[in-house]
Parts: structure tokens; sequence; C-alpha cells
């Protein structure tokens, strides 16, 4: 037997051996999860946490017995917070590596660039973050907070605390300018008054000017939805010129962590309300906080996206386990009986079947001088009763079109 | 009244500190010695988290801010002795270079830093004017800004050094010649621009966000002042800081930041159309 045989039969061999591996996995082929967060660019400090949270699913169903009995294979691909690149990758995920659930996005205009090219395809789409509420979509499943849990709690509270005249500082894309609209419809339902609204380019990180016109104003609380690393360095500036105003937001502190990344009391008298904040204090929470920090000791925060991103895995998990499919339409059939629920660690969350949204236990929450986080009030759960009440109706037609206050559904 | 006239020299102030600090460094490399160095935005980085590295080790904010200006430089000789030495005679290919630079360091930080670091608090000290507060620090940028500009003067129109460094920029071969040791002059040069960048990256770190990627929110502004500026960068660069921040600050009061950055970058474009060798071919013309 020469040299040359005998590497020939262990080649054969090889080969045989991997065919038969093949088949045992056949039988079971793992669900394929394709992920897209930023963990590099602007904001990777916020995508880096719904990584980590996509990662701890994962491992825990696996280790449990997987979705179906089928383990999860997490293909995980970094956009660099460039629009083009997230649809170049969801493209390659939707249709090269046919995964059978879509996760991710973190800024409005990302998810806005994804949606049209997962609705051209049967895949489901989970989008994680808290955002400016009104998209009408049966491909997609929203996990995060909407402005009716958001901003529907805090206006009116800021108001009745602090007065009526808000000035609103907002990054400028489609999350800001509909968050700024919403805030524009509910003072106005208060009978409050908007005293200024500033849009800022993304990447703008001086605030001199700002901070003066904020101070003609003269208005008795800040809306800040700035978003990104440049436009945080607005509280530091506020605070160096001593601007002293209280400030409400529906992404700072539990999103952005800025509490724990400012030097105090840049972050002081700041609201926000929240489904999920690190600060949470019950048994579940404590839990669940123990697990991440134990896999990932390094996580600054845990952050609403990071948690909302855990959750997205285990709702998947319970849609397709109740659906005994993994077919979008099967699981639609699931949510639209009302039933599409996980026990998550803020407590019971479930998917309106009309809207696709997600319920939530919603807090609200203040920041002190010394940058510790307080419970100011205990809203329950909130419906995302929004989308439902201004004739979004996934159950029965699907627009896929997002709704804001000034474009709504035209009647039929 | 006079308040509003305040408001108005501290808003100028401001900008404009912010155009000559993210600027001055890249006059230098680009404008003097014609390197397209991408990674300006890096060395500003790099003297911001050397500075919060340093102030969270205890060591006092000014000093710490010395330190980091120095390191940006010794790191800006070194980056010069191993890349940019090479492409002197290639402007193009230095672009390219210093670029995968850039994202070779910012990609580096995010890996063993962190995707964020926490900030050290600008200095106390806040006063007030009519009905606005303003933070002292914003003085002390404007302050340096214009520290800067003379001590660049200085070091390029009263030295030895400077008279020798300006023949080498505009004829490196004659001054070869002439017993200039021009590889030394090109080093500190290009060290000069980076601990200038450097130096920027530390006034500014107490009042922004650290991110690795922190320096591409100075560079666009750099790039323009530097090419609106001109061939003449000692004469050009402060003229056009004050054009732009005028315009700016004009534009940011009465419309906003959005308006306020279209309308810079609009003036950037109708300057370089009109005046292609920038505001200091009008100066010179002048002075002669």
């Amino acid at each position: 037997m020469n040299s040359g045989r005998i590497v020939g039969m262990a080649l054969l061999g090889a080969v045989l051996g991997t065919a038969v591996i093949g088949a045992a996995q056949a039988a079971d082929p793992p669900l394929k999860v394709g992920l897209l967060e930023d963990v590099s660019g602007d904001l990777a400090f916020m995508g880096m946490p719904k990584l980590h949270g996509s990662q701890l699913a994962v491992e825990e169903i696996n280790k449990s017995g997987g979705i179906l009995g089928r383990q999860i294979e997490l293909i995980h691909l970094d956009p660099q917070g460039d629009n083009a690149r997230y649809q170049e990758f969801g493209r390659r995920l939707l249709n090269r590596d046919k995964v059978d659930v879509l996760i991710g996005g973190i800024t409005s205009a990302s998810r806005e660039a994804l949606r049209p090219i997962v609705d051209r395809t049967t895949t489901p789409y989970f989008y994680t973050n808290q955002y400016e509420g009104g998209v009408c979509d049966a491909s997609m499943v929203s996990m995060g907070a909407v402005p009716e849990q958001q901003f529907s709690t805090l206006i009116p509270w800021m108001v009745q605390k602090f007065g009526k005249k808000v000035y609103v500082i907002a990054a400028d894309y489609n999350f800001g300018q509909i968050s700024a609209e919403w805030n524009r419809k509910i003072m106005k339902d208060l009978g409050g008054e908007v005293v200024g609204e500033e849009f800022i380019p993304l990447g703008v990180s001086q605030f001199a000017q700002t901070i003066q016109n904020i101070q003609k104003a003269k208005p008795d609380w800040l809306l800040t939805i700035n978003v990104g690393a440049a436009q945080d360095s607005f509280f530091e500036q506020a605070a160096a010129a001593n601007l002293n105003l209280p400030m409400g937001s529906s992404i700072k502190v539990m999103l952005g962590f800025e509490h724990k990344r400012f030097k105090p009391p840049a972050l002081n008298n700041m609201h926000a309300t929240a489904n999920w904040f690190e600060e949470i204090d019950t048994p579940e929470a404590n839990d669940f906080k123990k697990r991440w920090h134990a896999k990932f000791p390094d996580e600054l925060y845990i952050n609403d996206m990071g948690y909302n991103a855990y959750n997205a895995l285990y709702m998947y998990k319970a849609l397709v386990e109740k659906a005994k499919s993994t077919k979008l339409e099967d699981m639609r059939k699931v949510i639209a009986t009302g039933d599409a629920c996980i026990d998550a660690p803020e407590g019971k969350v479930c998917i309106d079947p009309k809207s696709q949204h997600t319920s939530h236990r919603m807090r609200l929450i203040s920041v002190g001088p010394k940058h510790e986080v307080t419970v100011e009030k205990d809203y329950g759960t909130i419906q995302p009763y929004w989308l439902g009440e201004i004739g979004c109706d996934l159950t029965k037609k699907n627009d896929k079109d997002q709704y804001t206050p000034s474009h709504l559904p035209s009647k039929s | 009244m006079s308040a509003e006239l305040f408001s108005l020299f501290y808003q100028f102030a401001d900008v404009f500190a912010f155009l000559i600090l993210s600027a001055a460094g890249l006059a230098i490399v680009f404008g003097m010695m014609g390197v397209i160095n991408m990674a300006h935005g890096e060395f500003i980085m790099c003297g911001a988290y050397v500075t919060v590295g340093l102030v969270n080790l205890g060591v006092p904010l000014p000093i710490a801010q010395i330190l980091a200006t120095l390191t940006a430089g010794i790191i800006g000789m070194i980056v010069e002795y191993l890349i940019v030495r090479r492409f002197y005679k290639r402007p193009l290919d230095s672009l390219l270079a210093t670029w995968g630079l850039s994202l070779i360091v910012t990609q580096s930080m995010l890996l063993i830093v962190g995707s964020a670091v926490r900030g050290i608090g600008t200095p106390e000290g806040s006063f007030a004017i009519g009905g606005y507060t303003f933070s002292t620090y914003r003085l002390v940028l404007f302050g340096c800004a214009v520290a800067v500009l003379a001590g660049l003067y200085i070091i390029f129109m009263k030295t030895r050094f400077g008279v020798i460094a300006r023949a080498t920029m505009q004829n490196a071969a004659m001054a070869k010649a002439l017993g200039a040791r021009t590889g030394r002059i090109y080093s500190i040069s290009f060290g000069i621009g980076t601990a200038l960048a450097g130096l920027c990256g530390a006034l500014y770190a107490p009042t922004m966000t650290l991110i690795p990627t922190m320096g591409a929110t100075f560079v666009v502004e750099s790039f323009v002042t530097v090419v609106i500026g001109g061939a003449n960068v000692l004469l050009g660069t402060a003229p056009a800081a004050v054009f732009l921040a005028m315009i700016r600050m004009a534009l940011n009061a009465g419309y906003g930041q959005i308006i306020g950055q279209i309308g810079m970058l609009f003036a950037v474009i109708l300057i370089i159309r009109v005046l292609p060798e920038g505001l200091s071919s009008v100066l010179v013309r002048r002075g002669r």
C-alpha cells in the first residue's frame, strides 16, 4: 500500500464521516437567526449591548433544548451605522443565508431602509428598539416601547411638575422629527406651548448657540431627543454653562446610559419613561442582570435595546413553538389570537394583534445630582393602542406604511 | 443690549476656536507639507483619550492636556517615519495610506478601550450676563486658539527653524543642496501638526463624549478651513476661520444648526469657485 492510497483512503473516510454527520444534522438543521447590529461606528456603544443580549438569549435557549428541538445559529453582521450596509447585509442574510428570522437595526433610518427589503420576502423581522411608533407592517414585530407608552406618560407628568413651556432638541432624521411631532400633538392637547424646536444634524457636537437659544426662549423644561455620541455632548456643555433646566426624554438614561457615561451632575434632573433600565429592582430583573453580567462582566450598562433584543429571541421562540412552524403566516396566526406573550424580566409582555407592537410595563424614572436613578411613578402595563385606534389592523390588512399624527391611514 | 452683544461675541469665539483648533494641525500637515492626512481626526482622538486617561489616573487636567499634546506629537513623528515619509511625492497615495491608518486606529481603539469611555466633566465655572449663563471654559478654548495662531506665526515666521521649514516645503531639493536636513524638518513639522491635533482633542475632551470615532466630528471643519485658507497657511487659516465662524454663527443664531452647517459648506463651495487659491491668495496679492 503506497502512501498515496493511504491518503486517499483517509480522505474517503473523512468525506464519508462528514456525510454521516451531515445526514444526522439534516434531520434537525439549526434555525438561522440573522442579526444586524452596529458594534462599530458612532452608535457602537448602544449596539454592543444589543449583540450581547442576543448572544445571551441564544446561549440560554440552546442550552435548554433550542426551539422545537432545533438549535439556534446566530449570524451577526455589523453594518457600522451605515444604512446602505444595512440594506446590503439585509439582502445577504435574507437571500443568501436564507435566515429564518431577521432581527435588528438601531436608528429608525436603518429600520426604514431594511423594511422594504424584508417586505419582499416571507421572513419575519423583529425591530428591538423603542422608537417613534406608527409602523403598520405585517412582516415586522416591534419589541420596544412607542410614543403612547413613552410620551403620553412622560409629557403630561413633566407639564404638571415643571410647567407648560417646553423646548425641543431633536436629532434631524425621522426619529427626531416624528417624536417632535408627537410632542407638539400632546402639548397641544394639554394646552402647553412649544417655545422652541431645534433639529440637529447627526454628528454635530457643539452646542453653545443652542444653549443660548434655550435661555432666550425661557422654557420650563427641555425635551432632549438628540441621538448619538456627538450630540450627547450637549449635556456636558449645558451643565458647564449652568443651564440647569429639567429635562425629559424617550431615549436618555435607559438607552444611552448617559448617566454612566458623563460625570455627574451633567444628567441631573433628567426624566424618562422606560420599560427597562438596569436599576429596576425586582427578583426577575435582578436574576436577569446577574446572568448578563456573568457572561459579559465588562458591560457598562444593560440598556433597554439590549434587553429588548434579548426578549425578541424569547418572543420568537414562543411564537414558533405555539405555531409549531417557523413560517411568518403561521406565527401571525398566533399573534392574531392575542396570546403571543412571554414572561420577560420586566413582567408579562404581549404582542398586540392589530399593530404587532408589544405591551410594556412602563415606569417614569428620574436622575439625581449624583446620577442616582429613582422611580417616580409606575404606570403598570400599557398597551400599544395608538395604531389600532387610528385604523391599522394587520389581522385584516397589511398597510406596510408608517403613520404619524399628521399622516393617518386614509379612511376607506 | 450688552448681553446680546457679548452673546454674539461668545458664539463667534466658540465657533472660531473650534475651527482654528481643529484646523491648525492640518494646516501644517496638509496646507504646508501637502500630505492629505485622513488620520487627522484620529490624532485628535488620541489627544482626547490620553487626556481623559491621565485625568482618571489623578493627573491635573492642564498637565494631562500638555502630556496628551506631546504624546500625539511623538506618535505623529513615529507615523511620519514609518509611513508618511514614503509618500511625499505621491500625495494621492498618502490619502489612502492615512485613511487606512485611520480605520485601523479607530477599530483597534474600539476593541481595546471599548465603545464608550466615561467623561471627566468640564472644569467648573460659569458666569451670567443678562439672562444668559456662559461656560468659562469655552472662553479658555478661544484663548488657546488665539495662542495657537500666535505660536504658529512665531515658529514659522520668526525662527530659524521656520525659515528652513518654509524653504524645505517650497523646494526640498534646493533646501537640501543648501545644507538643510530636510528629512528632520519634515519629521518635526509633521510632529508639530499632529501635536496640534492632539491639543485640539485634549482641549475638547472634557466637553465631549469620548468614542473611537469622535475625530470624525472635527475632520470636515478642519479640511474646509484649511482648503479655503489657501496655499499660504499662516496667512490663510485665521481669516478663513473668522469668515466661516461669522457665517456659521449668524445662521446658527437665526435659523438653527442645520442651516448653519449647510450655509457654512455652501460658503466654502462659493469661495473655492471664486478663489480657487483660497483666501490667502487675495491677502498675499494685497500684501505685495
